[in-house]
């Protein structure tokens, strides 16, 4: 089954509405919950009146930060502890500044606006340059200035080799701030019943958040059960612990009933966290045939206005992947993480690598631009080759496994017609009335697999290895339960064909569960592109284990050695008697069946693995994106977009192409269309769906997908990993294209998104 | 996203909903497709007592041709401008521009009417009606009275209809075989126009160009009418789209830019003619 395009078991249900969202479940009793919101980017909070809205009928109160002093912090950067609603003073417009609860949606909306919050203004850093200025106040109160952390990822200092090479260049890249925006948005619904809360929510990773819960409430775990159901969309943004998933379940137990929050298209603009947001001030050295010498790099991150723990640390992944998939001897990163009057960043799609890939990507084709190469040949000559994998990046632990990078990009010039391409572009630079070519390649690679354990306890995590339990049922069908969380990924399926291969079952008879605490052994989640590399390997061995097994009462039933006996169709056969066969079902039957077992034999059919990967994986490809660009209106149009990935082993070409059509898309999306932005207040320009520009199906181009796979010598399987490739590949074979189409006109860079004004303005400026 | 309370009646009839706008004054709001009355209201920037359901009033459903003028009924949906044959025939530049509004579920429910009365200086049908010296027809307590569509739009998503007055007909003078254009630039291919043209040869000479998202209103590009009938070629005549008006400058688009998008629109339009 590795390997097949069988559609998804997920889709019936799904593509009918029948799907089970947070939103979707009732319990009797319901009550909603709603914030009041900051309307002020940074104030200090004199008083909140909230009397009209407790006498609204239907409320049931309204709790103030005051009401949860007893509750221990939000898990938090130590030192820098968050709490769940803003106390003596609001930090970015959106966040949560009081809570209502009442019996219907419309009444506690109608309270939350009731509650009226007297705020005394004070000066607004909306941006990096003015929370750093001189005269800048300290926003967040645990931290005296608003450098939040300035880390040096490596020792290297490279000043004297940029000095030593023939040529250098600086480049300031921007890689905006963007909103991750899944099509469910953020919810929880808790039900404290008896010793202690069920919570259903939109999360990542649902142990994690019980084994948050229960230290919130000083519980053991098992009094705690969480339950990700459907989860629509998360890209990051549903793994930072939002205070609702605490505030819900304490109010659920203080009121007696049970609670739920749907945070709406609106909220989640201004409350969710963001993602990106960083400037790079890069420095490269390289010689004359593009080769990069060394590398330079400044990161600064705005991480908002309450830092968030793996947003403020989020640039050190950014660092790890600096040199992409070249070979850079030596390599310089610092970053420095500075908090404003907004709302807060963290994990969105690629959490880090892409704003790296990007980084990389554009400074290669600057690199090809000032040597006048072209950009596949410096690229070429960059390239890590093969033989040399596994590869030590020049960042200790951070080793690239097997790829062939020069193939991908082999593949891929050849595909786009690359030769042709440049011939086209010429063509038409010559024709005034046609409209500007542009070619942009992406040789990229990304960060996979999350953990192993000692990387992914430093994001809070137990471990960084995944669990699988794989039990045949007494009929021979086969349940397997999954510790990942996914929403939207497929695991029902793929994992389901690693299972099938394993125990040798049709697909159609293995079910895959995951999500729920009390059902799910002790699980980690779906973060990192870690699913098939972990999960998938975790699943793998389990089922493994249970094959091994039931060959072993298959012999006895066949009064065989269990060496002598093989799988066939639905069960097992003696080597060579083709009438000695058993079925798989009758074999799982017997395993209930000790007075016809032999003697010792562990009753069931069953085995829980857990996977820990060797280290992390590295997904990687080649990405070329064609533009057409308008040359009275600035529009840019996706001509073709052509990927080549090596994930490794491809479980599913038909999820996998679903991973990267998606992953693509917000890749555009950044690219061309997306920003959050505010004003010189701190108040959000983009807070819906009407001014931040997602982009539809008809704004996206056709996507041409190829896989190149190099099995991973870091997993049994051979996987890497491909949830966050296309997002972390494509901004920059998009922008590379837009300043190649420009490039005649002395454009170096185009800021993103690459709008029709601003690549307007670009050219009326060049030109 | 959750709107405000509010009490809700359906009309039965013109009558009854002219009735009930009066009942209620200021505090009710007519009810047409939903599709810019609802999401206003879900984001609270509306929040009307009541809502007078209109949307079934069939007898406002209609395209008529009645000697040289084309009468469409306030409720007739975007989707069937987009598909009737008399207007294909007869005002095809108000087909070219319902096509280009929203997404199929949008032109299901929107209606011409609606989108007029709301009064969207990027509107679609509003940058139509106006390139067509359309007349609106408004019935109110006192009677029926006739708006030229130049006098309609007052200001941003404002309209010269009376508190208890309900829109029931669009005129428009038939343009059979005159050449007409639509140009839209839009951020995104199902989006509101951040600059849109609307042009029409006059069943009595020259040219009209409507501009859609160049103000607080659609607008006449008079500078660009009166320049084509002097006589100057169209490309020239195109350099005054932006002429007199106050383009907004804003997130979505800077008023420069708008500016630079009605030259190129208008070009474009003219050369389609
Ligand atoms: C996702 C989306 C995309 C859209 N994209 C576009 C686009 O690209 N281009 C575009 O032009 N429009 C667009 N629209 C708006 C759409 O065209 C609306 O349908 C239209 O603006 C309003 O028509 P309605 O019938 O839905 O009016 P309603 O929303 O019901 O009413 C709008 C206003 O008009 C008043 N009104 C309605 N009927 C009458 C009447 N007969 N007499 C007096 N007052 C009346 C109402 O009281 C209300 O104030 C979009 C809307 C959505 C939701």
């Amino acid at each position: 089954m590795i390997g097949s395009a069988v559609p998804r078991k997920e889709d019936a249900a799904l593509l009918t509405g029948r799907g089970t969202f947070v939103d979707d479940i009732h319990r009797p009793g319901l009550l909603h919950m709603v914030y009041v919101h900051s309307t002020e980017a940074h104030a200090l909070i004199s008083g909140i009146d909230a009397e009209e809205a407790r006498s609204l009928p239907g409320v049931l109160g309204v709790w103030t930060a005051r009401d949860f002093a007893g509750l221990p912090p939000r898990p938090s950067v130590p030192g820098l502890e968050r709490g769940y609603l803003a106390g003596d003073k609001v930090h970015y417009v959106g966040e949560p500044v009081a809570v209502v609860v009442a019996a219907d949606r419309y009444t506690a909306a109608d309270a939350a606006r009731a509650v009226r919050v007297a705020y005394e203004p004070l000066p607004v850093m909306a941006t990096v340059a003015d929370a750093l200025a001189p005269d800048a106040v300290p926003i967040f109160a645990p931290l005296p200035g608003n450098l939040a952390l300035e880390q040096q990822v490596t020792p290297d200092d490279v000043t004297a080799d940029l000095e030593a090479a023939p040529n250098r260049l600086r480049a300031r890249l921007v890689n905006q701030r963007c909103a991750g925006t899944p099509i469910e948005p953020y919810g929880v619904l808790a039900d404290w019943a008896g010793a202690g809360p069920t919570v259903w929510a939109t999360v990542q990773a649902p142990h994690r958040v019980r084994a948050e819960i229960a230290e919130r409430f000083g519980l053991a775990r098992h009094l705690v059960r969480v339950i990700a159901p459907d989860v629509g969309g998360a890209f990051g943004v549903k793994s930072s612990f939002m205070p609702e998933l605490f505030l819900a379940p304490e109010l659920s137990r203080r009121l007696g009933r049970p609670v739920k929050y749907v945070e709406t298209r609106g909220e989640h603009m201004v409350h969710t966290y963001h993602g990106r947001d960083q400037v790079q001030d890069v420095e490269v050295g390289f010689d004359a045939e593009g080769r990069v010498l060394a590398l330079d790099v400044t990161i600064t991150v705005n991480v908002g206005g309450v830092p968030d723990p793996v947003g403020i640390g989020l640039a050190t992944l950014t660092s790890y992947m600096l040199g992409g998939c070249y070979r850079i001897p030596k390599i310089a990163a610092r970053f420095r993480s500075v908090v404003t009057n907004t709302t807060p960043t963290a994990s969105y799609r690629g959490a880090g690598r892409p704003e790296a890939s990007f980084l990389i990507e554009r400074v290669v084709d600057l690199v090809a631009r000032e040597l006048g190469k072209d950009p596949a040949d410096v690229r070429k000559v960059n390239l890590i080759q093969p033989d040399e994998m596994p590869y030590q990046t020049p960042f200790e632990g951070i080793v690239y496994d097997e790829a062939d990078y020069p193939a991908a990009l082999d593949l891929l010039l050849g595909e786009l017609d690359y030769a042709g391409l440049r011939a086209e572009q010429a063509r038409r630079l010559a024709d005034p009335a046609a409209p500007l070519l542009g070619v942009g390649l992406s040789t990229f690679v990304e960060m996979g697999g999350f953990g192993p354990t000692p990387l992914f306890e430093q994001f809070g995590y137990l471990g960084g290895w995944e669990s699988a339990n794989v039990r045949l049922q007494p009929d021979g069908s086969v349940i397997v339960l999954v510790g990942t969380a996914p929403h939207g990924q497929g695991h029902q399926t793929a994992l389901a064909q690693i299972a099938a291969d394993q125990l040798n079952v049709p697909f159609e008879a293995i079910s895959v569960l995951y999500g729920d605490t009390a059902v799910v052994q002790e699980g980690t989640g779906t973060m990192g592109s870690r699913g098939m590399p972990v999960a998938g390997n975790a699943v793998r061995q389990a089922a493994a284990e249970v094959a091994a097994k039931a060959r072993t009462i298959a012999a006895h039933m066949l009064e065989a050695d269990a060496d002598d006996v093989v799988p066939i169709g639905d069960g097992f056969q003696v080597n060579g008697a083709p009438e000695a066969t058993v079925t798989l079902a009758a074999v799982a039957e017997r395993a209930f069946k000790p007075h016809l077992l032999p003697e010792g034999t562990v009753l069931g059919l069953e085995n829980t693995a857990y996977f820990e990967p060797k280290n992390l994986s590295y997904p990687s490809g080649a990405h070329g994106c064609v533009v057409e660009i308008d040359r009275d209106t600035g529009r840019v149009s996706i001509l073709r977009y052509v990927c080549v990935d090596d994930c490794g082993t491809v479980i599913n070409p038909l999820t996998a192409r679903g991973q990267i059509h998606g992953g693509v898309a917000q890749g555009i999306a950044q690219a061309l269309y997306e920003k959050v932005t505010f004003d010189g207040d701190g108040r959000p320009l983009a807070a819906s769906l009407e001014d931040y520009m997602v982009p539809g199906p008809l704004d996206l181009p056709p996507y041409e997908t190829h896989h190149i796979e190099t099995k991973s010598s870091f997993n049994p399987l051979g996987a890497k990993g491909l949830g966050e490739a296309g997002a972390t590949a494509a901004p920059q074979a998009v922008v590379n294209a837009v300043v190649d189409a420009l490039a005649h006109l002395g454009v170096r860079d185009v800021e993103m998104p690459c709008t029709p004004e601003r690549v307007w303005k670009v050219m009326h400026d060049a030109s | 996203m959750i709107p405000a309370a509010f009490s809700y009646v359906r009309a039965g009839s013109v009558e009854e909903a002219l009735d009930e706008l009066s009942r209620h004054g200021g505090a009710a709001r007519l009810l047409a497709g939903g599709h810019s009355l609802l999401p206003a209201m879900k984001l609270r920037r509306a929040e009307p007592g009541v809502l007078i359901d209109i949307g079934r009033l069939r007898e406002l459903s209609y395209v008529r041709a009645d000697g040289d003028r084309i009468a469409v009924g306030a409720l007739t949906s975007h989707r069937t401008l987009e598909r009737d044959p008399v207007v294909a025939e007869q005002v095809p530049l108000l087909a070219a521009a319902a096509r280009r509004i929203g997404d199929q579920q949008v032109r299901n429910r929107g209606t011409i009417g609606g989108s007029l009365a709301h009064a969207d200086p990027a509107a679609d049908l509003a940058g139509a009606v106006l390139a067509l010296d359309g007349v609106l027809v408004a019935r109110g307590p006192s009677g029926v009275r006739e708006i030229p569509a130049r006098e309609f739009f007052t200001g941003r998503c404002r309209n010269a209809l009376a508190a208890a007055e309900l829109l029931t007909e669009i005129r428009l003078p038939a343009a059979p075989g005159r050449s007409y254009a639509f140009e839209k630039f839009s951020r995104r291919a199902l989006d509101w126009a951040v600059v849109g043209v609307a042009a029409q040869e006059r069943p009595g000479g020259g040219v009209a160009v409507a501009l859609i998202g160049m103000g607080p209103t659609p607008v006449r590009a008079t500078a660009v009418e009166e320049a084509l009938a002097a006589g100057t070629p169209a490309a020239e005549a195109a350099r005054l789209a932006a002429q007199g008006c106050e383009p907004p400058d804003n997130a979505v688009a800077s008023a420069s830019y708008r500016a630079h998008l009605a030259e190129v629109l208008v070009t474009r339009a003219m050369a389609a003619l």
